[in-house]
């Protein structure tokens, strides 16, 4: 029995401590469920919400963007469909073969391959990488038709944009390039790879009208990326076209007018302000910004003489030479110091303080008025008419009609040009403004800058009479065709307060500019008297000709100057005479004169644009026929 | 007393109908959950791992009542013979094992893969067992009659240790000094112990791997990282908190079905079921497990050996271990050491250790009457 009794003391023991450990035990699965009612209940809507995260990926599907069309609606910036060829690692088993099997159907240099294969190595398996885009059809419906024999090939259409004209409307509507960094914003469009902006011009301007609203789609993905499928979808919204003033004929006219030559033209309508061309030559494509520049692309823009980038018609700033003639003398007229009957006798040079100021007709014009001066560009009546008025007076008429300010047109990089007066000198170079100074202002000539879209507003609003129209070049009536707004310029913009006679005389002198037998222009003029062109011509110093150079009495010759030293040409005008519509500017840069080059280019920009005068002729749209308007359907491949 | 002595040699048939069925009826239960889950785990599919998992719960099952209805005292014989295979399996192990994960531990043979540290988990028990059924209850109150034990204890857990395993050692030891402590071994002699470990834990601290000292950074804050090692647990309370109260419903377990989270169909199996039963579920499996456990003590009590009391209550204390250390583990309140779920977890290997060790308990039960003379505790 004493085996028994000690017997019973172990079983108690073990009972007793059992029991003990049990319950720990117990209280240890407590802790369990006290950890997992903490995570299950209490934190519950926070790890439901991380495990959406993990689980969604919101996609964001790019809005198809607007288009930009000219005043008929003629695309000028559309979308075109971007055929391209993809593979996927995981579905071929091997990547060499496949490609090597597709370098015989379409062109995948070593380059590509190198990259592509580069990709694939970065990348998830599943994920497709691009091997060539931008494929004609032709190529891609060869790759589509062999893609049994293709593993791993994937076919895909994407959109790109796409200026069908190439370099006519380069300025104008600019281009789209990829988002930079410090152009990140709200949007979050921005951010998705290969997503394109406005860069310059219109597209640029207009970027968050022609972006549209960002759709998005709901993925499911699991822990590798891989989208299981769509759980929602948003369709956003594609953005809007933008319509532009531009007549596509005219502008594609006036580009090809320009043939070689460096310079710009602005054409605009005088009661309205709609611009129906505007030129910058030469042009650059901007399909080269949309795909991604190359290095060689980029340094041949850069390094050409022509300066291909630079939108002449609003940031080229040129002395306006005798095109600055007309206000010169509405100033002289202002200010009481002239009266249209002043005379001034032009011996061909005027003396002044210790310079002699010349005319550029060596032998003088003799007796001159206000209006046979800019018949025949005289240059001494303005010399004698500026030292009359003064730089300020005659700054505050060029400010009147639109220089030296931004003219406000909805295009980027703008510049102001420069009218200068005493304050301005004073504030700009410290100097006090000299009263020989206003001469040479005179004649447009000087610290006087001007860009050609200014000077085709201020020959608009002498043309209709001195009313402050404002250029513009995006149509607000949404409508195609002829504007339908006909009211006059009188009764849409606010009056400059010129008096009418003043105006009148500007206009009759700038008519007899292009009238033989004296006009300087005559020889530019439109015959069809329906169709008859006024204008100005000015021929502006590049370099001011030096005292020891003109008394050298070497005269050398225009033509044999080098390129960058001869004179720059320009022609304002309006057009018709008998009615007002059109007015035109033209620079030819280094074009050596006015009205031997820059005035036969504003005749027949001024002509083609009067018989294609969209209110007289309604058209239907010609232009050229989009990718996708006939464009195969989408095929998965 | 005579009713007892009838108990020293049963027939067979009599052992089969005292098995305890109920018990086999819960584990069946447990394991059939498990099969449901495994089948949400291929993503609806009894393959890969379901249709396995039940033909070695059939198996284990077989093997279980086998070793159930073998005379208690065969395994009390076999006690130290097994424990002596275990340790030089071990050794075995460390000389020519296989790697995996990092660690030596598999042992290949051919036709067999032997996790030595799987056969050590039940021999341990078995042999101390043995040994603290042939002492009195004044003998363990005598440190002389422990140093034997603790040295059995010590060689394999340092084993272990060396492969290196620290799940396996910790649940080696904590298994062992529930033994003893069941034994009655004095509680100061614990403090003592627990003390002096707490002590050594710094320098133990200078012999871990990286990877070990990784595993308790990233448990400490797993936010910190929660791409690199800290993901396993971060995406586990990710699928239980979704989960919520009522679950995702069966199959539909985001986190698990989308790879999200890791080892889903082992280690990581509780945090699906949870995920996809929500805190219900989770309930209820807890719930079963306590039953399992609670079967187990009851098993202990009725026993009238020592050894009987000594075998159920240290293979109930295992059982305990792995469920409440791979619990711990998916919801964040302990490292992840690796302990999978019992009868639930996917792998053969921890499903026989189970259904042995089970088997062991219900040969407890099934001779609970049974009478071993002191005596047989010696060699």
């Amino acid at each position: 029995m004493a085996i028994n009794r000690r017997d019973n003391d172990l079983q108690r023991v073990f009972t007793r401590r059992a029991l003990l450990l049990g319950t720990a035990q117990l209280g240890m699965f407590g802790a369990l469920v006290g950890r997992l009612y903490y995570l299950q209940v209490m934190e519950s809507d926070k790890y439901t919400l991380l495990a959406e995260e993990n689980r969604i990926n919101m996609r964001l599907l790019p809005p198809r963007r607007g288009r930009v069309l000219d005043r008929f609606g003629v695309e000028l910036a559309s979308n075109r469909r971007n055929y391209r060829v993809m593979i996927v690692a995981e579905q071929t088993r091997n990547v060499d073969a496949t490609l090597e099997a597709l370098s015989k159907l379409i062109q995948v240099d070593d380059t590509q391959r190198a990259r592509v294969k580069r990709e694939i190595e970065r990348r998830r398996k599943f994920v497709p990488v691009v091997v060539a885009e931008n494929l004609s059809w032709d190529d891609f419906a060869k790759v589509n038709l062999h893609s049994p024999d293709l593993p791993g090939v994937q076919l895909d259409v994407g959109e790109t944009r796409d200026y069908p004209y190439v370099q006519t409307f380069s300025h104008v509507v600019g281009y789209v390039g990829a988002v930079a960094e410090n152009e990140l914003g709200d949007d979050p469009l921005l951010e998705l790879p290969g997503f394109r902006i406005g860069k310059s011009g219109v597209e640029k301007v207009y970027d968050e009208q022609l972006r549209g609203r960002a759709g998005h789609s709901q993925i499911e993905v699991n822990a590798y990326g891989r989208a299981i499928r769509e759980l929602e979808r948003h369709n956003g919204q594609q953005g809007d076209d933008v319509v532009l003033t531009i007549d596509a004929d005219l502008q594609r006219f006036t580009q090809e007018r320009f043939g070689e030559d460096s310079g710009a033209a602005v054409v605009i309508d005088i009661h309205t302000g709609e611009i129906l061309s505007l030129v910058s030559n030469p042009g650059y494509d901007p399909n080269w910004f949309n795909v991604g520049i190359t290095g060689p692309q980029w340094r041949q823009l850069n390094n050409d003489k022509y300066k291909p980038l630079l939108n002449k018609a609003i940031q080229g700033q040129y002395p306006p030479g005798s095109t600055f003639k007309m206000l010169v003398g509405i100033a002289a007229l202002e200010s009481g110091n002239m009266t249209p009957d002043t005379r001034v006798f032009c011996p061909g040079h005027m003396d002044f303080g210790n310079n002699t100021f010349h005319c550029w007709k060596k032998g003088g014009h003799g007796t001159m008025n206000y209006v046979s001066a800019l018949e025949e560009s005289c240059d001494v009546y303005f010399y004698e008419a500026a030292r009359r008025t003064g730089v300020d007076k005659i700054a505050e008429v060029a400010k009147k009609l639109g220089l030296g300010d931004f003219t406000g047109i909805d295009l980027t990089g703008e510049r102001r040009g420069i009218i200068p007066t005493r304050a301005w000198k004073q504030g700009a170079l410290g100097q006090p403004w000299h009263p020989g100074e206003n001469l040479v202002i005179g004649i447009g000539q000087g610290y006087v800058t001007t860009t050609p879209l200014q000077l085709a507003v201020m020959a608009a609003r002498l043309a209709n009479g001195g009313y402050a129209v404002p250029p513009r070049i995006v149509r607000k009536d949404d409508a195609f065709g002829p504007a339908t707004d006909l009211r006059p310029a009188s009764r849409r913009w606010p009056s400059l307060n010129f008096k009418r006679e003043q105006i009148d005389l500007a206009l009759e002198g700038m008519t007899r500019v292009t009238t033989p037998p004296r006009g300087t222009a005559q020889r530019a003029r439109i015959t069809q008297a329906e169709y008859a062109m006024a204008g100005k011509t000015g021929t502006s110093q590049v370099r001011r000709i030096s005292k020891a150079e003109r008394e050298a009495k070497v005269k050398v010759k225009p033509q044999d100057k080098p390129w960058e030293e001869r004179d720059h040409a320009l022609f304002v005008a309006f057009a018709p005479v008998s009615a007002p519509r059109y007015a035109c500017a033209v620079i030819v840069e280094h074009g050596m004169s006015g009205s031997a080059t820059a005035a036969p280019i504003a005749r027949d920009i001024l002509l083609e644009c009067q018989k294609l005068d969209p209110s007289r002729k309604p058209r239907t749209a010609p232009g050229p026929t989009t990718a996708s308007g006939q464009a195969p359907t989408r095929n998965g491949g | 007393m005579a009713y007892w002595s009838n108990r020293n040699d049963m027939s067979l048939g009599r052992k089969l109908r005292d098995i305890n069925w109920g018990l086999v009826l819960l584990i069946t239960v447990i394991a059939s959950l498990g099969f449901t889950a495994l089948y949400s785990a291929a993503g609806g599919d009894i393959d890969p791992w379901a249709d396995r998992q039940m033909a070695r719960f059939v198996i284990g099952i077989v093997i279980m009542v086998v070793i159930a209805v073998t005379d208690i005292r065969v395994w009390m014989r076999l006690s130290y013979v097994v424990y002596a295979l275990g340790v030089i399996l071990l050794i075995a192990v460390e000389l020519v094992g296989r790697v995996g994960m990092g660690a030596q531990r598999w042992l290949d043979l051919g036709v067999l893969h032997i996790q030595p540290s799987e056969i050590m988990k039940i021999a341990l028990v078995l042999t101390l067992a043995r040994y603290f059924h042939g002492l009195s209850y004044e003998d363990i109150g005598r440190i002389r009659w422990l140093v034997i034990p603790l040295a059995v204890v010590v060689v394999p857990v340092g084993l272990v240790i060396k492969q290196p395993d620290l799940g396996t050692a910790m649940l080696l030891l904590a298994s062992s000094g529930a033994v003893f402590f069941f034994t009655g071994v004095r509680a100061w002699k614990f403090l003592l112990v627990i003390a002096g470990g707490g002590g050594a834990l710094p320098i133990a601290w200078n012999f871990l791997h990286d990877y070990q000292k990784r595993r308790v950074f990233t448990f400490m804050n797993p936010e910190e990282d929660p791409l690199g090692s800290g993901y396993h647990i971060l995406q586990s309370k990710i699928a239980l908190g979704s989960g919520g109260f009522s679950g995702k419903g069966f199959m539909q377990g985001t986190q698990s079905h989308l790879s999200f989270l890791p080892e889903k169909q082992t280690d990581f199996i509780f945090t699906m079921f949870a995920e996809e039963h929500g805190l219900i579920g989770a309930l209820v499996l807890i719930a079963l497990y306590i039953l399992l456990i609670a079967y187990g003590y009851a098993i202990a009590l009725r026993s009238r050996s020592q050894y009987g009391r000594l075998l159920a209550g240290g293979l109930t204390t295992m059982l305990f271990l792995y469920v409440f250390i791979n619990i711990a583990m998916v919801s964040g309140l302990v490292p992840v050491v690796g302990v999978p779920l019992p009868l639930f977890s996917y792998g053969g290997t921890a499903m026989m250790t189970l259904l042995v060790g089970i088997g062991l308990l219900v040969n407890v039960y099934v001779h609970r009457d049974v009478e071993i003379p002191r005596h047989m505790s010696g060699l």
